[in-house]
This record gives structure tokens, C-alpha cells and sequence, in this order.
């Protein structure tokens, strides 16, 4: 039992070198609630301190990113998630500037124009003898 | 002596007037008889503002406090290189530097614009007077820096430490210089769609102002992140803060515009595009202008503000974009079509580079706007940051920079797809390799990040290797004859090398952003005198206290060492904590170590003393690999900028013939 408690903490905090280096990609995406547009990664305000702590216990503890943003967002709502939801309200942020590209590339494809049309920079014989004309006179 | 700061506001006012009457002239003249003193106007008004700021500035060195700015803003104690700072460091002192740079560039359409037809030069003296007239109204009737206190106070409130330093004494006029050169542009652009007439010509006159405006704002952005990254103290360079995306904006607009505008020079084509993108990059630099200064944004770089001053903003923000745009709509349908290309051409490729820029840009525009609209339309609080915009500018960038070297590699018209292929295979192999090479030093926590290190790498050296690989193809590079052909490094056209310059520093700036952004280390931990913490193969060991006193500062620093792996003392950082006792704030300051590429970066808070009395210092030590490659690829570019600039072809606004085009024929 004393050897359960002795173990039990060291158990919960020692994480391995890729739960830490999942917090830090982590603690990137949560906002530091009470600072101006920081994560928690970069602040070393006592809060961000807190929910850095609590990030690290969640992983330790198992639950996957998926969990633990969902978690974050029933606690703080939107705000604290630097990575918007992928919601219906923000569908237009998410997918205007892909479907940009997309659909822009489409139209260029569409209205491209056919090599062998453009490829036919061969003058005509009237073309050609009017060339010749042009050319006579400058001589 | 007493009555000089009244000149100052006579001389606002003066410019005011003068900004109105240019623009009467034009309309009323309709481009000819009286229309030509809008010439004349325009130098006199930029004379009258320069005048107006040159007292502002005076008023700060002497500290003169019966000027509401100064006593806000200044103080006895302050060097003098922030005294003069400070003349910028407000809302008030800042709209009059924009003033002061929109009228000069105003004079310089008429000094030199004099190789421009006239209707199109007076016409864009119209338009920048009427932009003039709205600035310089603002400034003077809501923000004027100059305005007095009845009784001056014996000292004042000093500048915010913060922007006490060298980066941010400069930041501000080089990014107004970007911002405002897009004017030039925008009324370029206006007069172009009155006269009804767009040429290749309008581009070439209208690039070189671009290409001003850009390098300018690409210094003033690289400066504000570099005064971002070692005076706020948190170790990164970039945030994707709303104010920083408002400058980054009017940049990604500007340099689409500069790539449509070789297009509409060299081949008539994407005219109604260009003017188009003309108008959008001023109108991103007057948004940027309002966002930062309406309260809409908190952010550590925006001012303190004003909500009446930010509607006062929209509305002249509203009038000249929509105005402009109003004009595009009516005219540009008349616009005829220009050359015609093949699919496989660099016009095309200048399109893709266009339309995905577009969209990049189209999402730095929603990810901050999203949160502002939100929030005042649904009462919806939300953030959007970095992790959207590594998801959705990034994968649209990698595209756009992976097309670069096949762009510059095309030629006109109609381009040989497999001949581009075959030339670059080689380019884009040694990109590869060096990518994988790299990635075998980098262990990332999921794969997806390790996959992104590898693509980053490869865009960052392909846009290099392939840059590079376009140099050999200007010089007709052969191995056999590899002398002979460095022989024709001075025949490069100086643009070819503004071109190679640009390019070359963007691959630099990614490295450097790909290899800090998944690299970086670092710790943070209390610590006492005498203890040490490790970093990697760093070891940093707090080794004694020191006090100094600083200009208008007290400073106390610690002194610390950092060994590396074979445990060699490499450097002694002396981070400090300064106390401004004018305004009674305090300052950290970042101490760093200089190696060639990588920062070791140490900060301290402030001091706590434990329950058993011992003091301990919160202290954060960065490891930043190839941080200086982010610095010092953006001034790469800007060099490129300048280098095009200098290039016979593209003076700004006239042709001249040069001497050595005139030994050559």
C-alpha cells in the first residue's frame, strides 16, 4: 500500500519524451485565457501555468488530443481554441481560401487555350506576301 | 521660440488646404489649364507637412510638455534617439508621419513623374490630393499632435519601455513607407480607370512604386518581428496577431501585385487583375491603419485608441476603397484583353502564383476578421491562431513556392513544359536529398509533424537550388566553360538579380521558420543563485547578480553561463531586468548568444523569495536552430526589391537613357 502512494505520483508526472513533446505541440493550440493573443506555451502567466499542468495530467492520464480539446472547450468555450472547431459557423473560414485555389484552378483549366489552336503561328500566303512587301520597302 | 509649435499646426493646417486644393485643380480643370498647379500644390503641401513634423519632432527633443503629445509620451530622461522615437510612438505623432509620407510621395509623382503623359500624372495628383485632404483632416481635427495643455506639467509620462529599442525607432517609418507607397498605386490606378486607358506602359510606371512600397514594408515588417522576438521576451518571432497579419496583408497583396505587373508589362495581359490588385493593396494598408487604431484589436503592438477616431477611419476607409472599387466595376469591363498565351507559359504560372496568393491572402483576411465579426454579430467570443493558419496558408504557400523556380524558368508565351522539367530535375534532386539529409537531425512527436519538417525543408531549398538553377540558365552555364560563363555575371540584368535575390531570401526565410518552429527548445524554471538547468546539450548555470544604471533605466541583470555538450563554456548571457522610474515599469531584457545561425536566448522575471527566504528568479532559456536565416531571408528580399529598383528599365516614373545604353549603340 505505502509502496502504491510512493509510486503513484512519480507514476502520473513522469512523462515520456513524446507525451511532452504532444503537450508542447498542444500547448501551442490553447489560448492563455487571461493574456492578449498567447498560448499557453509562450506565457508565463500563473494560468497558463495551471492549464499547462493540467494538459500535461490529462496526457499522462491517456486521453487523446481529440479528448482533451473537447474538454478545454466545454470549460472555456471557443476562446481557448486557437484551432477554431470545424463548425457550421465556421465552415466560410475553414473552406473559402481552399475553395479559392480549387475553383480558381478550375476556371484556368477550363478556359485554357488548346495548344494546336495557339501553336498555329504559321502566316498565310497573304500574310507572307504582304511581309515581304513591308520588307522590301525597308531595304 | 514660444510660438513654434503654432507654426507646426499652421503648417497641418496649411497642408490641409493645400491637399484640397490639389484635387479642386484637377477636378475643376478637367486635366488641362488649371489642373497643371496641382504640380505645384503637391510640393508645396509636402514642404508645409515636412515642416509640421519637423516641429512635432523638435518639440519631442526639447521636451516640451506644454504639447499634450510630448508630456503623454516623453521625458527629460530619455536618450535622445527615443526622444525623436517617440514622436511616432502615439496614435497622434503616427498619423502625422503617415501624412507627412503620403504628401511626399505626392511630390515625388510630380518630381519625378514629369516623363508621364500629363493627363494620367495630374489626374493621379487628384486623386492623392483627395487622399491627402482625408488624412490630413483626420490628424488635424481629431488626432492633432501638436495640440497644447493650458499648463504644461514639469514632466512627463514617458514613453512605454517596451518601445524604448533601436528595432522599434525604425519599425514604424519603414512599414508607413510600404504602407503609404501603395497610395501611389492606388491613384495610379484610379487615374487609369478615368482616363479609360491601360497599357503596358500604366505597369511599367506603376511597378517601380510597387516595388518601393514592398521592400519598404518588407524591412518594417522583419523589423517589427525582430522587436517581437527579443524585446517581448516569449521567444517566438510571429504570432499571427491580427496586428501582425495587418501589415502581412497589404504585403501578400502587394506582391501578387508585383508579379501581375510584369505580366501587363511584358505581355498586355491581366490588366483589369493588376489594377485590381492595385487598389487592394492600399486598401489592406488603410484597413491595417484602422484595424490597429479603431479598439477592434487588442494586441501588444496597437496603440491606445479611440472608438470615434476608428469610425472617422472606417468612413475614409469606406470612401476610398469604395469609391475605387466602384470605378474598377464600372470601367474594367470596357478593359480590352490583352495577349493571349498558351496553358503551359509563365503567364500561366504568374496566374497560379496570383490566384494562390489570393487565397492566402483570402485567409489571413478570415482568420482575423472571424473573431471581430463574430463577435459582433452573434456576441460570440473566439480565437483563431497559429495552428488554423499552419492548416490553411500553409499547404496554399507550399504550392505557390513550389511553383517558383518553374516559373522563373518558363519563358514567355508559349513555354517548353519537358525542357523546364529535364533543367530543374537536377535542382529539385539535390533539394530532396538535402531535405532528407536534415530531417535525419529531427525527431518529431507524431509523424505528421516529422512530414512536415521534410516538406518544408524541400520547399525551402528547392526555391534555392532552383533559383540558383536559373542564375546558370541567365548565364548560359555550362560545366565545360563554367569560366566563360562566370564572365557573364555582370551582363545579368540588375532585375534578373533582384529576381534571384527575392527568391533566394524567401528559401532562407523558410528554412530558418521550418527548422525554429519544429526545433526549438526550451525550458522555464526558478532559479536561485548558483543553480543550473539543461537544454538539450546546453547547460545554463546562474552564476552572480550585478546592478547597473542605465540611461533612464536601473538595471538588474544576472550572470549566467551556458556549456555545451563537452562541456566548453560557450557564452556568458547577462540578461536584464530594467526599471524605468518615469513611467514605474519594469522591462525585461533578452540576453542573447551569438553563434552564426542559432540563438541561445535567456530572460528572467521577476525575483520571488521562497518560504525559506531564498530569492529565485523565474528564468525561460530558449534554444532557437537557425533563427537568424528568418531575419535575414525577408532582408534578402527587400535587398531584391532594391536591386530591381536600381535597374535601368524600372526608375520610378521615367525612362531615361542610361550612359551605358548609349556607349552600346
Amino acid at each position: 500500500m505505502i509502496w502504491f502512494l510512493l509510486i503513484f505520483p512519480l507514476h502520473a508526472f513522469s512523462a515520456t519524451p513524446q507525451d511532452e513533446a504532444r503537450g508542447r505541440q498542444l500547448f501551442t493550440e490553447v489560448r492563455c485565457v487571461q493574456c492578449q493573443s498567447e498560448s499557453i506555451a509562450d506565457s508565463d502567466a500563473q494560468i497558463a501555468g495551471d492549464m499547462r499542468r493540467e494538459i500535461r495530467a490529462d496526457i499522462a492520464a491517456g486521453k487523446t488530443n481529440a479528448q482533451i480539446r473537447k474538454e478545454l472547450f466545454a470549460h472555456y468555450g471557443d476562446y481557448v481554441l486557437f484551432r477554431p472547431r470545424f463548425s457550421m459557423g465556421n465552415l466560410l473560414l475553414w473552406l473559402l481560401p481552399p475553395l479559392i485555389a480549387i475553383i480558381g484552378g478550375a476556371i484556368l483549366w477550363a478556359s485554357r487555350r488548346k495548344p494546336e489552336k495557339s501553336g498555329d503561328y504559321a502566316l498565310s500566303a497573304d500574310e507572307e506576301k504582304k511581309l515581304r512587301d513591308i520588307l522590301k520597302k525597308h531595304d | 521660440m514660444t510660438h513654434i509649435n503654432e507654426i507646426g499646426t499652421y503648417c497641418l493646417v496649411l497642408a490641409f488646404c493645400l491637399s484640397l486644393t490639389q484635387a479642386g485643380v484637377v477636378i475643376a480643370g478637367k486635366g488641362r489649364g488649371i489642373a497643371r498647379y496641382a504640380e505645384g500644390i503637391s510640393l508645396a503641401g509636402a514642404v508645409s507637412i515636412f515642416i509640421a513634423f519637423a516641429v512635432l519632432i523638435f518639440a519631442f527633443i526639447r521636451s516640451d510638455f506644454s504639447v499634450v503629445n510630448v508630456a503623454e509620451h516623453s521625458h527629460t530622461d530619455k536618450p535622445l534617439l527615443y526622444k525623436i522615437s517617440g514622436a511616432w510612438g502615439s496614435h497622434e505623432g503616427s498619423m502625422l508621419l503617415w501624412c507627412t509620407i503620403l504628401l511626399v510621395y505626392g511630390a515625388m509623382i510630380t518630381l519625378r513623374g514629369q516623363g508621364l503623359p500629363e493627363g494620367l500624372r495630374l489626374k493621379a495628383l487628384g486623386v492623392q490630393g483627395l487622399l491627402g485632404a482625408a488624412f490630413v483632416g483626420f490628424t488635424l481635427f481629431s488626432s492633432n499632435p501638436l495640440a497644447r495643455l493650458a499648463e504644461a506639467p514639469l514632466q512627463g509620462q514617458s514613453l512605454n519601455p517596451a518601445l524604448q529599442d533601436p528595432a522599434l525607432a525604425f519599425h514604424p517609418p519603414m512599414l508607413y513607407l510600404g504602407y503609404v507607397g501603395m497610395s501611389v498605386v492606388f491613384s495610379f490606378a484610379v487615374a487609369a480607370l478615368i482616363e479609360g486607358r491601360l497599357d503596358r506602359a500604366w505597369a511599367r510606371w506603376v511597378r517601380p512604386w510597387a516595388l518601393l512600397a514592398w521592400s519598404f514594408l518588407t524591412i518594417g515588417i522583419t523589423l517589427g518581428a525582430f522587436w517581437a522576438y527579443y524585446e517581448l521576451g516569449w521567444g517566438g518571432w510571429w504570432a499571427w496577431d491580427p496586428v501582425e497579419n495587418a501589415s502581412f496583408m497589404p504585403w501578400l497583396a502587394a506582391t501578387a501585385l508585383l508579379h501581375s505587373a510584369i505580366v501587363m508589362e511584358k505581355r498586355d495581359s491581366l490588366k483589369a487583375w493588376t489594377v485590381f490588385l492595385g487598389l487592394l493593396a492600399f486598401t489592406f494598408s488603410m484597413m491595417g491603419a484602422f484595424l490597429v487604431r479603431s479598439g477592434l484589436l487588442t494586441s501588444v503592438h496597437s496603440f491606445a485608441v479611440d472608438p470615434q477616431r476608428g469610425i472617422l477611419l472606417a468612413a475614409i476607409l469606406l470612401l476610398t476603397a469604395g469609391g475605387g472599387f466602384a470605378l474598377f466595376a464600372l470601367r474594367a469591363p470596357s478593359l480590352a484583353p490583352g495577349g493571349l498565351f498558351a496553358a503551359v507559359s509563365r503567364e500561366t504560372t504568374l496566374v497560379l502564383n496570383n490566384l494562390l496568393i489570393s487565397a492566402a491572402l483570402c485567409s489571413v483576411f478570415l482568420g482575423t476578421l472571424y473573431p471581430i465579426l463574430m463577435q459582433a454579430l452573434f456576441d460570440k467570443t473566439m480565437s483563431v491562431g497559429a495552428p488554423y493558419y499552419l492548416a490553411v496558408f500553409g499547404p496554399i504557400m507550399i504550392v505557390a513556392l513550389l511553383l517558383v523556380p518553374v516559373s522563373t524558368l518558363m519563358s514567355w508565351k508559349r513555354a517548353d513544359l519537358k525542357g523546364v522539367v529535364q533543367r530543374l530535375a537536377a535542382a529539385f534532386a539535390v533539394a530532396v536529398l538535402a531535405a532528407a539529409v536534415g530531417s535525419l537531425f529531427y525527431k518529431g512527436p507524431t509523424f505528421l509533424s516529422e512530414a512536415e519538417y521534410l516538406i518544408g525543408l524541400i520547399v525551402g531549398f528547392w526555391l534555392i537550388f532552383g533559383t540558383a538553377r536559373t542564375l546558370m540558365q541567365a548565364l548560359n552555364f555550362r560545366l565545360n566553360a563554367a569560366v566563360k560563363a562566370l564572365r557573364r555575371l555582370s551582363g545579368v540584368p540588375l532585375a534578373t538579380w533582384g529576381m534571384i535575390f527575392a527568391h533566394i531570401g524567401l528559401g532562407v526565410f523558410v528554412l530558418g521558420a521550418v527548422v525554429e518552429g519544429h526545433q526549438r527548445l526550451s525550458v522555464m524554471q526558478g532559479m536561485s543563485l548558483g543553480d543550473s538547468v539543461k537544454l538539450g546539450q546546453y547547460e545554463l548555470r546562474f552564476q552572480s547578480l550585478y546592478q547597473t544604471p542605465g540611461a533612464n533605466y536601473d538595471a538588474q541583470g544576472g550572470v549566467f553561463e551556458v556549456k555545451d555538450g563537452l562541456g566548453r563554456i560557450i557564452c556568458q548571457p547577462k540578461p536584464q531586468r530594467r526599471f524605468y522610474p518615469a513611467s514605474n515599469q519594469v522591462q525585461s531584457k533578452v540576453a542573447l548568444c551569438f553563434t552564426p545561425l542559432d540563438d541561445l536566448y535567456v530572460v528572467m522575471a521577476e525575483p520571488q523569495t521562497g518560504v525559506d527566504g531564498v530569492m529565485s528568479w523565474q528564468v525561460r532559456f530558449f534554444y532557437n536552430p537557425w533563427v537568424r536565416l528568418i531575419f535575414f531571408g525577408p532582408l534578402l528580399m527587400a535587398l531584391g526589391g532594391v536591386l530591381s529598383l536600381c535597374d535601368r528599365r524600372l526608375r520610378l516614373g521615367i525612362v531615361r537613357k542610361g550612359r551605358k545604353l548609349a556607349v552600346k549603340t
